[in-house]
């Protein structure tokens, strides 16, 4: 198992690598910075000088061994808004972009489970067909107008129908508490309010997108000889479908959660914006509006690492649900 | 030999039909059969005959779009077609245990062997865990398998396909079953380890009264484990009676062929007997005798379903024409 995490763990440098170029390519060769810094008005002297205390005046390769340099002791510069250094801005945003991630992927999941074996184990049942169509919509639909209509939906349209319907927030992230240094909303009701809205519009989609995994899945599992084996053993259908069926699609819906977890923390940026939720994503669309690149880059950076890790996260996840795996990876 | 007056189960004219986009398979069509304490039967027929759907039909087991259609299924009297779902996943496992063709499928991949037995036992019984497992243990060592207390511990993967097949076998005699159906279970092993479960199974069967029904294509598997055979065709029996009367004196055309294709040492370097023709499409069978296409010795009474006779002493055979 160690040797399975140093391998995994050499591959998140690989990729780390590799993106760095990327990102550094893209962000610091394809715009000049200096036409963003310098004001036109600026002496010839002056540029120079800037352009030589940027290092700008070095070879491309030099440039970049510099940016990695700094990069390797999480040094990505300063942001050009906030004065503050960049990683510290995006640690900052972090705490409530994976607390809105978690949230939604637990709602996802705990309706999305439930929904998709039902379906799964009477496909033919009015319900099940219901379900189905529900999800459908539940992923076509664009996430932003979802978000839209639910704001019009809980925060306008039925406060003022029906009286005493409470309003929910549907910006910000309301009051937080500090536990361990992060700003937290999930431990107030008032949290908790502000986080439903936003929470619920990335989970439709997750949710749906569950659904149809968590059905397919149990389809797939249903006519296995193992499933009538248990039957013929005489297994009440409670143990049958909660216990030998739960444990084998819980393989694949492992798998799918932590990659659309990782997706959600990402790219939660249109949930964000609608909401005003000051999360990560947030931040990278006011970094991109405002050009403020090192934090675009540390944001960047910051989210391949992240990805790497949860993919680590569930491949060890995955041999812990599946014994086959288990045996390959002590074997070599 | 079976007790004709209280068999541990009974099939009266039982049918099993699928009712599929294409039309309707009948899979099995008018079956009757008995088996008694301590005897074995062997149902033998090729893929598609029958001969499974009749094994998971007298469990209720029967998945859509297939349905027990008619007839009755008499446990000790009780008809399980009747029966209500409660009293039939009773009844599995505890009273009728099967084992399946495939041992690598049969296994929960992702449960230990002990959840795996010891929920075979405790859907029955309320027994505490440890009491569980000292049965699992015994049954384990049972059939055979070394150092049972670890072994209990392993994943399926973990055992090899004849170990998995012995695991299996060690589940459905757990709770002590009168009835064990075993639905081509040696097909997927290799010979040697075919011929000690084949052993065992006799053994087992032997010590302790229960009733087997070994459903298989191999005639030579039963040869030397059954005491009567049944031999299907098209969801029907056509030839049925005691094991050595039927290899020596087969009667209906379709016996004689699948024993003459049988390899012997006699037979080398000879061209080995082929039924002609192929079983028929289950959606269209011909009408009368569903062998009569392929039957070397059809005459034109073939032209309706003859009914299966008393042919000799315990002996029957479906046919107008039998071999003489």
């Amino acid at each position: 198992m160690l040797v399975f995490i140093i391998r995994r763990l050499m591959q998140a440098v690989v990729v780390m690598v590799v993106m760095s170029a990327l990102v550094f390519g893209g962000i610091y060769l394809v715009g000049n910075p200096v036409t963003m810094l310098i004001s036109d008005q600026a002496s010839e002297a002056e540029r120079l000088a800037v352009i030589r205390d940027l290092g700008l005046d070095q070879p491309v390769w030099q440039q970049y061994l510099t940016f990695v340099g700094k990069a390797v002791v999480g040094e990505f510069g300063k942001s050009f808004r906030a004065g503050e250094p960049a990683m510290q801005l995006i640690f900052q945003h972090m705490p409530a972009t994976i607390e809105l991630a978690l949230v939604a992927m637990l709602l996802a999941v705990l309706v999305g489970v439930p929904l998709g074996m039902y379906a799964g184990l009477r496909p033919d049942s009015l319900r099940a067909r219901g379900i189905m169509t529900v999800s459908i919509l539940g992923f076509s639909l664009p996430t932003f107008w979802v978000g839209l209509m639910l704001i019009m939906l809980f925060a306008v349209a039925l406060p003022e129908w029906i009286p005493g319907w409470p309003r929910l927030p549907s910006s910000g992230r309301g009051p937080t508490v500090d536990i361990l240094g992060l700003k937290l909303s999930i431990f107030t009701a008032q949290g908790w309010l502000h986080l439903l809205l936003p929470a619920a519009t990335l989970a439709l989609a997750k949710g749906a997108l569950i659904i149809r995994l968590t059905r397919a899945a149990t389809r797939e599992v249903l006519p296995m000889d193992y499933v009538k084996f248990a039957r013929a053993k005489g297994l009440s259908e409670r143990r049958i479908v909660g216990v030998h069926v739960l444990k084998n699609i819980a393989i694949p819906i492992a798998t799918v959660t932590g990659l659309e977890l990782g997706q959600v923390i990402a790219f939660a940026v249109v949930t964000e914006t609608i909401f005003s939720w000051p999360g990560m994503g947030k931040l990278l669309i006011d970094s991109i509006l405002l050009l403020d690149r090192p934090v675009v880059v540390a944001y960047l950076v910051v989210i391949v690492f992240f990805l790497v890790m949860l993919n680590l996260v569930v491949d060890i996840l995955y041999s812990v649900l599946d014994p086959r795996v288990r045996l390959e990876a002590q074997g070599r | 030999m079976s007790d004709a007056a209280s068999p541990t189960l009974e099939l009266a004219d039982l049918k099993t039909h699928f009712f599929t986009r294409d039309g309707v398979v009948r899979s099995v069509d008018g079956v009757d059969l008995q088996v008694g304490a301590g005897e074995v039967l062997g149902l033998v027929g090729e893929s598609g005959s029958g001969k499974s759907v009749t094994g998971f039909s007298i469990l209720g087991l029967i998945d859509p779009p297939g349905r027990i259609v008619g007839g009755q299924v008499l446990y000790r009297g009780e008809d399980l077609v009747q029966a209500s779902s409660a009293r039939l996943r009773a009844l599995r496992g505890r009273n009728i245990a099967m084992v399946f063709q495939d041992p690598m499928m049969t296994l929960n991949p992702v449960l230990r062997v002990d959840t795996q037995m010891i929920e075979a036992i405790r859907a029955h019984e309320a027994v505490d865990d440890a009491t569980a497992r000292r049965r699992a243990v015994a049954a384990l060592t049972q059939v055979g398998i070394p150092s049972p207390e670890a072994r209990l511990r392993s994943y399926p993967h973990q055992f090899s396909g004849g170990m998995r097949q012995r695991v299996a076998i060690a589940i459905a005699l757990l709770n002590k079953p009168d009835l064990i159906i075993a639905d081509e279970p040696t097909t997927a092993l290799d010979v040697t380890i075919q011929g000690q479960i084949l052993f065992e199974m006799r053994k087992l069967c032997q010590e302790t009264g229960t009733a087997l029904i070994w459903i298989t294509h191999d005639l030579a598997v039963v040869a030397g484990l059954a005491d009567r055979i049944a031999v299907m065709y098209a969801g029907r029996v056509v030839e049925h009676g005691a094991t050595a009367e039927i290899l020596e004196r087969p009667r209906h055309p379709y016996t004689h062929g699948l024993i003459g294709s049988v390899p012997t040492r006699g037979h080398r370097g000879q061209a080995l007997f082929q039924i002609p023709g192929m079983a028929p499409s289950p959606l269209r069978l011909p009408q009368g005798c569903a062998f009569q296409p392929r039957c070397t010795r059809a005459v034109a009474a073939c032209a309706a379903m003859p009914d299966l006779q008393e042919i000799a002493p315990a002996h029957q055979a479906r046919c107008w024409n039998p071999v003489p």
